[in-house]
């Protein structure tokens, strides 16, 4: 279990970043404080709604932050070296050679104008000594590794002759082409069809795996997270509201956000008559309230949730921003809660099965419940 | 009362929206604003504000010529900007030579919007054949330049008038010179405008109730494509106003007996070797002014908007 | 590839069929050629002379065809106000006008792209705030103002280049070219300038705005996510895709100048085709219009198809989209 080596230092730590978009209405606080760390060659699902800040995080990461937005507190460290005030040119270096990226549409992520090979060869060239014959050996070897069948032949062609999975495999190729520590996972499937994500995804852990690269996946697809990754950190509106062990999250949720999240999956080969549904929406970043930013959509917030930002709490093997756990009493776990507790709407989380508590929790209507 | 505090509502929305916060911001864009509306001021009240009328013979007087402006050596406190060579005076020419670029600047935009507009929505509604003729004429315009399609009106009309009428009738040839070279941009707009409307469902409601639908359609595709004609039509005053000037500095445009900005700076332009350079100097900084001014609150406009194009 | 240049050949020769049938329009119903041609004490029976040897009494689908077929052999007919060949009018006054042009193009691509591209990679320098207000005025400004403002400063103040016409000219068979002289050469830099001005603000606006739309597309942020260098990013990657549709319009506004000249040559009384243009409308003198039209109209059309077969050169996925749509 790769949270049990916890004396090997981190090849990535994220410290209390914060980033910030200055508008005209103010400024806005897209990322705040958020503490994550990656271990060499282990696999970091990040997943969260649309605008938590799951993509910003991986920018911010890579530095390629879009003006206006900047990182406004807080320290990346990577290998140890803080790399968030790194000189452009610097920071350019570790990009691609240390920290590779993989974009969300793969229609997109390559120059249309360009064939495939001198895009790779261009990259493989920009970051190591190889002659231009010995990087093109290296980009069809990467494009037979990615899977792409006849390889020196596709090499030649243009993006536009690839299809939509083709191309993901094409960018990973990219990503991977020069052995990079870290890779980072921008939603690689999302603009796919279905059939060839999972392909996708297997592909990149495999990858991945014999590369020795850690990935940071970004994703909402709780599906991919449970199969793939080794953690997984949930963020809320721009901040880290739990991170832990892949099983502890999905499967033991700690954080009543986290729990909605888990609850909003449907699963295979089980008689469930509604999936859970958080009411309410993410607040927008211009109101996000005071204290816990998900207090007001959680039925068990109390009077210090809306008034006192949580702070991230060790719960096990789990980090937790929720006051729950900080006044629970000891020995108590607050979860007994989620059993059974009522809404004023009458809706109530509810289990299918009392041999497994807490693993399949699913909303259920008064009616439903009987 | 009703009426008067919805529109109270409107301009504190008005005053509260990003195209006013916008227009507060950008500086420049506040002095094009006064700028423009001084220049109309000015040429709408020319015969209030001119001390001279340049057009009135009797009052000319030939001891008066070629004087240089005001703050020059030799300069009269009656004449400003000085005199030409016949002894008119300058600043008073000017005044009414803007009149007469901005009425036919005016004009022809409100001509090119009511060409664009009716095509547009001709095209966009009857399309098929009807549709096919009107864009391939639009596109054959648009690729050639303005000036040259101008050009060609003017040398057409020309050959059918004499040249005393011609010199009567300049201004509307020039008017429809300038409409027939811009409408094509009006037309495009609100031809894909109507054709969006025109699939919806309120349209063939009014067909199945026997109401016209064309009329139910104008009603509905005007308020949506307002924002965008009005943008083009700022962007095309400074167009217009520009294309009128080349015109006439061309000699194809207002004649020297009612002269716009253009006929001034042509006229001036004969001068040039002669050391008077005030009188073609004044009319083309005025121009400038007058087009500059249009043009930053055009971009504006489109800025304000439409923010992807910026 | 062949399909497509025919068709696209095919859609030219009928642009140019639309132009010539207008050109033909204006000399047969815009006056009568035949008082035109005449002088006023012309008999009855030379005019109805004339009227006979210029095929007026034919079908008019004849004398269109004769109209055609005569322009195709390069005969225009004659200039009602000097009585020669419209043809060898334009002939002497091309070259004028080709090189001038030839010249302020240069001048706005050499200006123009540098600074486009450099506004566009620095938005926020002082120096590309610079650029944008200088392309706002250059915009507003009208030419033969700028023309003016040129031949004021530069030839009546400080007396150091002419104001007027093309200096001494070199012939070189029919060609005669400005090129060669001193005289010639500095006649060519005021007007050359007051014609580039303009496309240089175009271009640098256009180049601008294109490649800070490229500047913000998924390829881009990737090819810095690999950590390709600055250099290779904005000048391998952006600014090949950035002059992919800038070449369209580079390319028409070619033949725009070429219109625009005839501001030029009035403002610099530059013996061209637009200066003998404008002194047909002037004069009503027909033949030379509908020349002049047809002849614009024809370097319009060229140019177009050059830029859209530079256009599937360049673009591999019109290529690609071409063959496998040839092939089906």
């Amino acid at each position: 279990m790769h949270n049990n080596d916890n004396n090997a230092a981190p090849l990535l730590e994220v410290d209390r970043l914060c980033v910030e978009f200055p508008t005209r209405r103010g400024v806005l606080t897209a990322i705040d404080g958020i503490s994550m760390n990656i271990r060499a060659g282990e696999i970091l699902g990040v997943v969260g709604e649309s605008g938590a800040g799951k993509s910003l995080t991986g920018t911010a990461i890579t530095g390629l932050l879009e003006r206006p937005g900047r990182v406004a507190g807080g320290e990346i460290r990577f290998n140890g070296q803080r790399i968030d005030n790194l000189p452009p040119e610097q920071m350019r270096r570790l990009r691609g050679k240390q920290i590779g990226s993989i974009f969300q549409d793969p229609l997109t992520s390559l120059n249309p104008l360009y064939t495939v090979g001198r895009q790779l060869i261009e990259t493989i060239r920009t970051h190591t000594d190889l002659t231009p014959k010995q990087a093109r050996e290296r980009a069809i070897e990467m494009l037979t590794e990615v899977g792409i069948p006849a390889p020196e032949h596709r090499i030649d062609q243009y993006p536009h002759q690839f299809s939509g999975g083709m191309r993901q495999r094409v960018v990973i190729a990219l990503a991977l082409c020069v052995n990079p520590k870290l890779v980072i996972a921008d939603e690689p499937t999302t603009a796919l069809d279905v059939s060839v994500q999972a392909q996708i995804i297997s592909l990149l852990k495999n990858l991945c795996h014999e590369h020795h690269s850690a990935v940071m996946l970004v994703t909402h697809d709780m599906g991919v997270i449970a199969e793939t990754c080794d953690r997984v950190a949930v963020m809320y509106a721009g901040r880290l509201v739990e991170i832990g062990p892949v099983q502890e999250v999905v499967k033991r949720a700690r954080h009543p956000y986290t729990r909605g999240l888990m609850g909003s999956i449907p699963k295979l080969g089980e008689e469930v008559e509604y999936l859970t549904q958080i009411d309410g929406a993410m607040p927008r970043l211009t109101d996000i309230p005071a204290g816990c930013a998900f207090s007001p959509r959680c039925p068990y917030a109390t009077a210090r949730c809306r008034e006192e930002k949580p702070e991230l709490l060790s719960v096990g093997a789990d980090q937790v921003a929720c006051w729950l756990w900080d006044d629970a009493e000891p020995g108590t776990d607050p979860r007994q809660m989620f059993e059974g507790s009522k809404k004023p709407d009458g809706l109530s989380y509810k289990t299918v099965t009392a041999a497994e508590p807490v693993s399949k929790p699913i909303l259920v209507c008064g009616e439903g419940a009987k | 009362m009703q009426r008067l505090m919805t529109f109270a509502d409107d301009w504190h929305r008005f005053l509260d929206s990003d195209i006013f916060y916008s227009f507060r911001r950008s500086r420049i864009t506040m002095v094009a604003a006064v700028v423009t509306l001084f220049l109309i001021l000015a040429a709408l009240f020319a015969p209030w504000i001119a001390p001279h009328d340049p057009f009135d013979v009797a009052t000319l007087d030939l001891m008066n010529s070629e004087l240089p402006p005001l703050w020059m050596e030799g300069g009269d406190p009656r004449f400003l900007l000085g005199t030409d060579s016949q002894g008119r005076d300058v600043f008073s020419s000017i005044l009414y030579g803007l009149r007469v670029s901005l009425v036919v600047g005016f004009a022809g935009v409100l001509v090119a919007m009511v060409i664009g507009v009716g095509m547009g929505l001709l095209s966009g509604f009857m399309g098929g054949l009807t549709d096919a003729i009107i864009m391939r004429i639009a596109d054959m315009i648009l690729s050639f330049p303005a000036i040259l399609v101008a050009l060609l009106i003017n040398g057409i009309a020309l050959s059918f008038l004499s040249q005393e009428a011609m010199h009567e009738s300049a201004i509307y040839v020039l008017v429809l010179a300038i409409a027939l070279t811009s409408w094509v941009q009006y037309a495009r707009t609100v031809r894909s405008s109507t054709m969006v409307e025109k699939s919806k469902e309120y349209v063939q409601a009014a067909q199945v109730i026997g109401l016209p639908p064309m009329l139910i359609m104008i009603r509905h595709v005007l308020p949506n494509v307002l924002g965008p004609v009005l943008v083009i039509a700022t962007i095309n005053l400074g167009l217009a106003v520009l294309t009128e000037a080349m015109l006439s500095f061309l000699g194809v445009g207002m004649p020297p007996t009612e002269p716009s900005l253009g006929t001034l700076i042509r006229i001036g332009n004969e001068f040039l070797f002669s050391g008077i350079w005030w009188v073609v100097i004044f009319p083309s900084i005025t121009l400038a002014l007058l087009v500059l001014a249009v043009n930053l609150l055009g971009d504006w406009l489109r800025d304000a908007l439409n923010p992807k194009l910026r | 590839m062949l399909s497509f240049f025919i068709r696209r050949l095919g859609q030219s020769v009928l642009v140019m069929l639309a132009v010539a049938l207008l050109a033909f329009s204006m000399f047969r119903f815009v006056g009568d050629p035949v008082t035109n041609m005449l002088s006023q004490d012309a008999s009855v029976e030379e005019r109805e002379q004339l009227r006979e040897n210029l095929g007026l009494n034919d079908p008019l689908l004849v004398q269109f065809s004769t109209f055609v077929s005569n322009v195709v052999q390069g005969d225009f007919g004659i200039s009602y106000r000097n009585q020669r060949a419209v043809s060898e009018l334009i002939a002497e006054r091309m070259p004028a006008t080709l090189e001038l042009v030839a010249v302020a193009f240069v001048i706005s691509l050499l200006v123009g792209l540098p600074m486009g591209v450099y506004s566009a990679l620095k938005p926020n320098s002082w120096l590309s705030h610079l650029f944008q207000t200088i392309s706002l005025v250059g915009i507003s400004l009208p030419t033969f103002v700028t023309g003016i403002l040129l031949i004021l400063t530069f030839s009546v103040t400080l007396n150091w280049l002419p104001a007027f016409g093309r200096g001494d000219v070199v012939e070189l068979g029919w060609w005669s070219t400005g090129l060669l002289t001193v005289s010639g050469l500095k006649s060519l830099i005021l007007p050359g300038i007051m014609l580039g001005l303009f496309q240089v603000t175009l271009i640098m606006r256009l180049v601008r705005a294109e490649m800070l739309e490229v500047l913000r597309t998924d390829y881009i942020r990737f090819a810095r996510a690999r950590g390709l260098s600055n250099r290779a990013v904005n000048f391998g990657h952006a600014l090949k895709n950035t002059l992919m549709p800038v070449i369209t319009i580079i390319g028409l506004q070619l033949g725009a100048m070429i219109a625009f000249a005839i501001i030029t040559e009035t403002v610099f009384q530059w013996p061209g085709m637009g200066f003998l243009f404008i002194q047909a409308v002037n004069f009503v003198d027909i033949p030379v219009m509908s020349a002049y039209l047809i002849l614009v109209s024809l370097i319009f059309v060229v140019i177009n198809m050059i830029v859209d077969m530079m256009y599937y050169l360049l673009d591999p996925r019109l290529r690609a989209d071409r063959a496998s749509a040839n092939s089906h």
